[in-house]
Parts: C-alpha cells; structure tokens; sequence
C-alpha cells in the first residue's frame, strides 16, 4: 500500500515525477492537479490552463509518451512516471522540435496561447499515426480548441510536420 | 477549480482495492482513469472522502480470446479498445464506438470498466455493451459474480455494483460476421452524444443500445422484439423511443431525442445490414 498522511485538510503524498527528464519531488495534496504541479511546485509554466473542465487541451502535456489533459489527472497519478511538457521538448536552447519549427513556418498560432497543448497534442499524434491524412490529423487534435487561427493553419504544421506535402 | 480533500490510497491489486472499499464503504470512490470522476470532483458533484486509485493495477488491462467471447479487463484503456487487432476482426462495434468516446487525450485515460461503472446514460461505451449482450464481472470481500449488461445500469450514476464490489472483467461475445454500426449524434467533435445508437445484427446476436435517451443506457426491447419478428429496419426503428424516458437539457428536448432515436436507429440498422 502506498505511504500516505491524513490530516485536517485531507491526505497529503510525497511524489516522485520525472519532468522533461528531471527527477522532481514534492510533498503535495492529494488533491494537486498535475497542471498545479508543474506550473507552481515545478516552475514551468508553459502548460496553460485553459479551460479546466477538460475540453480545450490547452494543459495537454505528455505522460509516458501519450497525450493526456493536466487538469484532468491528480499530480500523484504522475507519481514514479514520466512527464513532458512543452518545455521538454525541443533538443536544445537553441534549437525547436520538428513540430515547434513546423507552426512557426505554417503560421499554426496567433495568440499563442493554445500552441503548447496544440504541440504536444500534435506530437503524440504523429506517435501513433506518423503519416496522417488531413482528415485524421483534424480528428486527431479534436480535443484541443484554438479560437483564432480556424484551425487550416495548425492542420499544415502537423502535415508538414509528418513530412507530407502541404498544400497552399 | 479543485477538488475537495481526501484521502489517497493506491492500490496494488483487485483484492488490496476492495479490502479498502469494504473498510470506507460508500465514502470511498475507486478511480481508474479518473477522466469522469476528476471532473467530477472539480466541480464538486462528488465529493469522496477517500479515493482509491486503481490505475497501477496493470494485470486488469488485457483484452484476449475466452472461448466464445471476448474477455476485457476493467482497466482497459479506450486507446486500446480502439487500436486492438483482436477487437476489429471479432468484435469490431465495441472498438469503434471506443474510438469517439472524448478525444485521444480522453481515451488515453479513460477505461471500459470506469465508463460502466460510471454508468452514466450519455458515455458511448455501456451502450455498446447492452447491444452486444455483454456480460460483467464483478469482484467482492467474498469473490466475483457475472452481472448481465441488461441488468447493471440501475439508476441515473448508478449500478448493480455494491459499494465493496469492483468491477475487474467485462465480456462480449464475437461476432465477426454481424452487422453493425454506431450513430452518435452532436453537434461539436469530443461532446457527449445528444443520442447514440449502438447495434449489432446476426451471428445470433440481435441487439441494439441508445445513449442518452433515458436515466440509464438503453437497451431498445422494442426495436429487438421488431426485429425478431421480422420488421424493417424503417419499422423497427418506428418503436425506438418507445419506454424511453427522454431527458430535456440546453441540447434537446425529449420529443427531439426521441426523433433522434428513431431516426439514427434506422440508420444503423440499415447500416447493420437490416432491409
């Protein structure tokens, strides 16, 4: 059984994540949503919160490689796995992610503030399906909303992304 | 938003979860993918004051051949019900109604055992299991009984499951050679249904599941009756909203989603091979 703490204000847990390949520790409420974890306890902020309901996916960040929606899950459903947020993902500080690099040339953002969920959704896309259609790539980034570019150009990135002719 | 406090238990296995229920009764909420529950508790509609986390134990996430049928452990992931080789060529409904539940961060998550015992009358998946006629296991302090789909869903969130039983196994027969189909039916990607039909005809099988059209899923007697006694697919969807208790929300009005049942009805029978 798990080591836990009661108290007043309910059980508290010590975890364990592993964050863009960094051991992160923190002794937490059990109630702490992952996306708490890593933008207060962590300090990386690139994971926005968008709509906290679990529609938009603005909090998308992946967890052992796949997609999955940081407001929805408690940071200690984290504890002993592997995280990657936006931050995590280009090679170095110099350099973007393919996917990163794809937006920028595609114009696949305008106020930006959906593009790290749209990235990391995009990445875990092109994960299970590295040659997507058009019509799969916009059922694939179903669960993340962006309300200024009307999606084409987000569409583009991820085609071009995966290595496939964009049309203009 | 955030949820009230609780208590955090992980457990490691079936027995170490259900030792925990028996020992919290209904104070304690199992959570698989927490994708139902977590919401859930944001907003305040539950509020548990344990929370036993059900989501390491690993050997509940398999689906594979049991004779007749196909067996799936409760922690089965919708991702794998929709990627599942085994499931397309024996039991393909179940695997493509996996794949409109939510959006692929949902169903990385989410599993088929939290959906059914969620039983929430709007998810996809309870549906599709009524229509095949599944079978559902549940574990307890004094070990596992079979709980037919047709008898589960009990109340609006609420289940034959009693508070120290778990579900770990749910069983669908094969059928590789039925018709089948699912019509979901709303008006943005990644919302709930307004009304589903699930059905699946032949290889003995006739059955047909309606989301959202009542406090519990569905499972369409009238159309079934029809069927077996050779109506139209037109006909039989005639009577799909019949014993029906249509809910009224922002989305529909109950007379709408009755029309909606009788018109997506005729469109899977018809796309399940019904004349």
């Amino acid at each position: 059984m798990f080591v836990f703490r009661t108290g007043i204000l309910g059980g508290r847990v010590d975890i364990s994540v592993t964050v863009n390949g960094e051991p992160t520790s923190h002794d937490v409420e059990a109630r702490r949503l992952l996306v708490h974890y890593l933008r207060e306890d962590v300090g990386l902020t690139g994971t926005n919160i968008g709509c906290d309901t679990s529609s938009c996916g603005a909090c998308t960040v992946h967890l052992n490689g796949e997609s999955v929606k940081s407001c929805t899950l408690l940071a200690v459903q984290a504890d002993g796995q592997d995280v990657t947020t936006i931050e995590g993902l280009a090679p170095s500080s110099d350099e973007l992610h393919p996917m990163q690099e794809a937006f920028r040339q595609e114009h696949g953002l305008q106020c930006g503030y959906c593009t790290p969920g749209m990235v990391m959704a995009a990445v875990s896309l092109l994960d299970e399906n590295a040659k997507p259609t058009e019509l799969e790539v916009r059922q694939g980034l179903e669960g993340n909303l962006c309300r200024c570019t009307g999606y084409h150009n987000i569409v583009k990135a991820v085609l071009a992304a995966s290595g496939q002719p964009v049309k203009d | 938003m955030i949820p009230a406090a609780f208590d955090y238990h992980r457990a490691t296995s079936a027995e170490d979860a259900i030792a925990q229920l028996a020992e919290h009764g209904d104070e304690a909420k199992l959570m698989a993918g927490g994708h139902s529950l977590v919401p859930m508790m944001k907003l305040r509609l539950a509020v548990p004051t344990v929370v036993v986390d059900i989501g390491r134990v690993t050997e509940l996430s398999y689906i594979r051949e049991d004779g007749e049928q196909i067996a799936i452990g409760a922690l089965t992931t919708h991702h794998m019900l929709e990627n599942s080789d085994l499931l397309a060529d024996q039991c393909p409904l179940l695997g493509a109604v996996a794949k409109v539940v939510g959006d692929p961060q949902v169903r990385h998550r989410g599993t088929l055992g939290g959906t059914l015992a969620h039983s929430d009358p709007a998810s996809d998946l309870p549906a599709a299991v009524l229509a095949l006629g599944g079978t559902l296991v549940a574990q307890g302090p004094n070990g596992t009984r079979e709980i037919a789909a047709s008898s589960f869903f009990t109340g609006y969130f609420e289940s034959e499951l009693a508070d120290d039983e778990m579900l770990t196994e749910i069983r669908v027969p094969k059928c590789p050679n039925a018709g089948w189909n699912y019509q979901k039916f709303n008006r943005r990607a990644q919302d709930w249904a307004i009304v589903g039909v699930a059905a699946v005809v032949g290889d003995g099988i006739t059955g047909v599941g309606l989301v959202n059209m009542g406090s519990v899923p569905v499972l369409a007697t009238p159309v079934i009756d029809a069927l077996a006694d050779g109506a139209s697919a037109a006909d039989a969807a005639s009577v799909a909203a019949n014993e029906t208790e249509a809910p009224a929300d922002l989305n529909a009005s109950p007379d709408y989603r009755r029309h909606l049942a009788r018109v997506l009805t005729e469109r899977a029978l018809v796309a399940s091979g019904v004349a």
